[in-house]
């Protein structure tokens, strides 16, 4: 059981990157044989935290004790040595190898020279076996399911005989059976004296396995608890940086006023897409800003880019401007009206090379097209009229988008689907990663464009864009839609509460798993 | 406004480095012209001019469709192969009971069918690729390898000898005193800088090389794009062939367009095209050519070996990689 020395001691971690604070006295602890959680939305800096401590990154201020004496990793493999393994969420084994070579693969045992195969398939069978994992070790690893393989990960870092184990998101890709064997697992760690920091966006998995749990937001520490003690509201509330009682103020450029509801443009129901969204409802009429709130790994995005037809779905029905449809491609979903603008703007929004022009046109350039050739005059008389109303700033049309501010670039991004004269536009997030004074630019824009009768569908972390923001949020909770609530009822608090599955009346599907 | 000049400013910098990157392989180009007309005995005659633009004008042709390939960040393996097919058929056709009863139809058949069927197999490797998302480069090696065994198999692994005046104008015929190969070449060249420029499928092209992901959730046909720019270089591959032939008055399998895939890669390297794609100079591939093939001749011209020559030619490919990743990293 958990003694009182701590086993691992990180204080005031600075970390800076190009002068902007990703890690800002953060800190953590942890005891011998403990399963401590790490929680926060994205950017709060978990995995930060985590390749500081692993040496993946050199901190800038702060200190590390480890088994109570200061540490200084320059390199994740001197921390495996030093008795911290990480796990990460993709696996990183070498697939087409066995299974044994996986678990000795740069410290093999050897005799006379040559490798002792023997005794390592011998060692590797028994580590294993300690996890109830019964497998034909000298297979290659590729031939197991996923969560076998994560298990020879997790037999991997303890045959190094380590005492603190990082599991980064390791359930993401595992079904429920495969989240169950590895609980075990940990709790069997936890047994012999292993430490487990756990990181995860499933909230219900905390209280499952976890002792204690640690809270960050904005590359600080906000809180440590012991699990029982803290309830999911309070987590929620801790994590998006929300009181419980939290008073709704003009902290957007959103203006309060309800659209009024025109017809409608999208509706979807019972939407199945991998393991990520298992029933998944929306509805968007013209003339509305409807909000998509929950937490990060609730499935969202993919919610969205099914409508878009960017990743179809496995089940489920959508209707698009009342017609129902099953968009395969995005260039379905644009011929009927839809536009999408992604969370990740430099993956999935901007062609960097090109000018600004050019992506603004991006979306309508088959429409400014005489028999295959572009009509420059007409292309630049619409870059000209989006620039000057969305007063983007830049040198001029033919500047590189990618020399452009990030709120520069994605009023770009939002011209490209406005001047296709959308009726829905799908926002994933579109304030992320902008200055402030161009955030209310763009929210009070995304209002007047609802005021004109545009559908918006907007998914955004920042529980005040929805609050302040929408005319009507849906809740996703772990795939599933827990709720559907008008403006009025749309308080920081019933979301937080729908988040936290805490609310009988949004769903009867609230007694799952 | 107050910002007004440092954004002038920001901009001074990358333009000139642009410029530099740009016009690296022309500056190298005129350099070298500037070092022959001192050096190089006879150099300034319609002669060398005319040797050196024909040597070249293969090159040319095939790396017009490969600088297309490759502003969609993929790569044509299958360029020499297809060259080869082309030139196998050509003369089946011309040479066949058929061809010789009716020459004018036969000629002409020999021109459509050869550079048709290289185009489809163009189309194969586009097709290949984007339907089970192979790498490129694997895709088609496919075509590299098989290729090559089928213009043998059609040809029985023979040697075609043949005389066709009307045939081969396309590699000897002369227009005002030009090879009539280095006008299809140009013609080539103006065409693929025109479309890449002015043309919605131009402009999906690089928009396809620049970022494949954001292009599809822009609407752009993704797949289709890159099926037509595989099909393109078929096309030109098969052009190519049948210049080859022409100006050799035999076709031989064997070696038809062999390692022309590396001579046009190297053309479209030289002349700034990155292979990340996104980015693409058509006339940078025909000055990246030139420069290969001029310095070539220099270097014979003065008694160097070609052997050396190939050492110098690597040289080249490398400085030019250098030079854009320095000019990227500025």
């Amino acid at each position: 059981m958990p003694s009182s020395a701590p086993l691992l001691v990180m204080r005031d971690i600075d970390k800076r990157f190009q002068g902007v604070h990703a890690l800002a006295k953060a800190a953590l602890e942890v005891r011998p044989g403990e399963i401590m959680a790490l929680v926060g939305q994205n950017g709060a800096g978990k995995s930060t935290l985590i390749k500081v401590l692993t040496g993946a990154y050199s901190r800038d201020a702060g200190s590390i004790d480890f088994d109570g004496r200061p540490i200084a990793f320059a390199l994740p493999q001197e921390a495996q040595r030093g008795g911290i393994s990480t796990i990460y969420q993709e696996i990183n084994l070498v697939p087409f190898r066995s299974v044994t070579e996986n678990i000795f693969l740069g410290r093999e045992h050897r005799r006379f020279g040559l490798l002792d195969w023997g005794r390592m398939n011998a060692e590797a069978a028994e580590v294993l076996r300690r996890f109830d994992v019964a497998i034909d070790v000298r297979r290659p690893l590729l031939d197991f399911s996923t969560a076998i393989q994560q298990m020879v990960a997790i037999a991997r870092a303890v045959s190094f005989k380590a005492q603190l184990v990082i599991m980064d998101e390791p359930t993401s890709s595992l079904d429920e059976r495969e989240v169950a064997v590895l609980f075990d697992v940990m709790r069997r760690l936890r047994s012999e004296g292993v430490a487990v920091i756990f990181i995860t966006h499933r909230l219900d998995e905390l209280y499952q396995v976890c002792d204690r749990v640690t809270v960050m937001r904005d590359g600080r520490t906000i809180m440590t608890r012991p699990m029982a003690e803290v309830d999911k509201l309070h987590l929620i509330s801790a994590m998006l940086g929300r009181d419980v009682e939290t008073v709704r103020g003009h902290a957007t450029g959103f203006s309060d006023a309800a659209g009024k509801a025109g017809d409608e443009v999208l509706s979807a129901d019972g939407l199945k897409i991998g393991r990520r969204v298992r029933d998944a409802r929306l509805e968007v009429r013209a003339g509305q800003i409807v909000g998509l709130a929950g937490l990060l790994g609730s499935g969202r995005t993919e919610t969205a880019r099914a409508v878009f037809g960017a990743d179809p779905p496995d089940a489920g029905s959508i209707r698009l401007m009342g017609r129902a449809v099953a968009p395969r491609e995005p260039a379905d979903a644009i011929a009927l009206g839809v536009g999408y603008c992604s969370e990740d703007r430099k993956a999935d929004g901007i062609v960097p090379e090109m000018s600004v022009r050019e992506n603004l046109t991006l979306a309508i350039l088959p429409r400014l097209v005489a028999m295959g050739v572009v009509d420059e005059g007409r292309q630049r008389s619409i870059v000209e009229k989006f620039m000057k109303r969305l007063a983007i700033k830049a040198s001029g049309p033919e500047q590189k988008i990618r020399e452009l501010s990030g709120g520069n670039q994605q009023k770009v991004l939002l011209a490209r689907w406005l001047c296709a004269d959308p009726k829905l536009l799908i926002l994933d997030e579109p304030t992320r990663g902008i200055d402030v004074g161009a955030k209310a630019e763009i929210q009070s824009l995304i209002r007047e464009l609802a005021d004109q009768g545009l559908g918006v569908l907007m998914i955004s972390s920042e529980l005040e864009e929805i609050v302040e923001g929408a005319d009507r949020v849906f809740v996703l909770s772990d795939g599933r839609t827990v709720a559907d609530l008008p403006h009025a009822e749309a308080s920081a608090q019933a979301i937080m509460a729908a988040m936290a599955h805490e609310d009988p009346a949004a769903t009867g599907e609230a007694a799952h798993g | 406004m107050a910002d007004a000049p440092t954004l002038t400013e920001r901009r001074a910098t990358p333009d000139v480095v642009a410029f530099l990157r740009r016009y690296a392989a022309l500056t190298g180009l005129i350099a070298l012209l500037i070092f022959n007309f001192l050096v190089t005995p006879h150099f300034l005659s319609l002669q060398t001019l005319n040797v050196n633009l024909t040597q070249v004008a293969t090159i040319v042709i095939v790396s017009v469709g490969m600088t297309l390939v490759i502003a969609t960040g993929g790569i044509d393996l299958s360029v020499g192969s297809l060259m080869a097919i082309a030139g196998a058929l050509a003369p089946l056709i011309f040479l066949s009971p058929f061809g010789v009863a009716h020459p004018t139809l036969g000629d002409m058949l020999a021109f459509v069918v050869p550079i048709g069927v290289a185009g489809l197999l163009g189309g194969f490797n586009g097709w290949f690729i984007t339907r089970f998302q192979v790498q490129p480069i694997v895709g088609t090696l496919v075509m590299f390898i098989a290729g090559r065994g089928i213009g043998q198999v059609v040809t029985n692994g023979n040697l075609q000898v043949f005389h066709n005046p009307t045939f081969q104008f396309i590699g000897l015929g002369r227009v005002f005193g030009v090879t009539f190969q280095v006008i299809v070449m140009l013609v080539l060249v103006a065409v693929a800088a025109w479309a890449l420029k002015r043309t919605l499928f131009g402009r999906h092209i690089l928009a396809v090389g620049g970022n494949e992901r954001a292009a599809r959730l822009a609407g752009v046909p993704v797949a289709r794009v890159k099926r037509w720019v595989y099909a393109i270089s078929g096309l030109c591959a098969g052009i190519a062939g049948l210049v080859v032939i022409s100006i050799n008055s035999s076709s031989d399998a064997n070696l038809v367009g062999l390692g022309m895939e590396l001579d046009a890669i190297a053309a479209v390297a030289v002349g700034g095209t990155p292979f990340t794609g996104g980015q693409a100079s058509v006339v940078g591939s025909l000055i990246g050519a030139l420069l290969i093939q001029l310095l070539r001749y220099t270097l014979l011209a003065n008694g160097v070996p070609d052997a050396a020559a190939l050492v110098v030619k690597g040289a080249i490919i490398a400085g030019a990689v250098w030079s854009q990743q320095r000019a990227r990293s500025a």
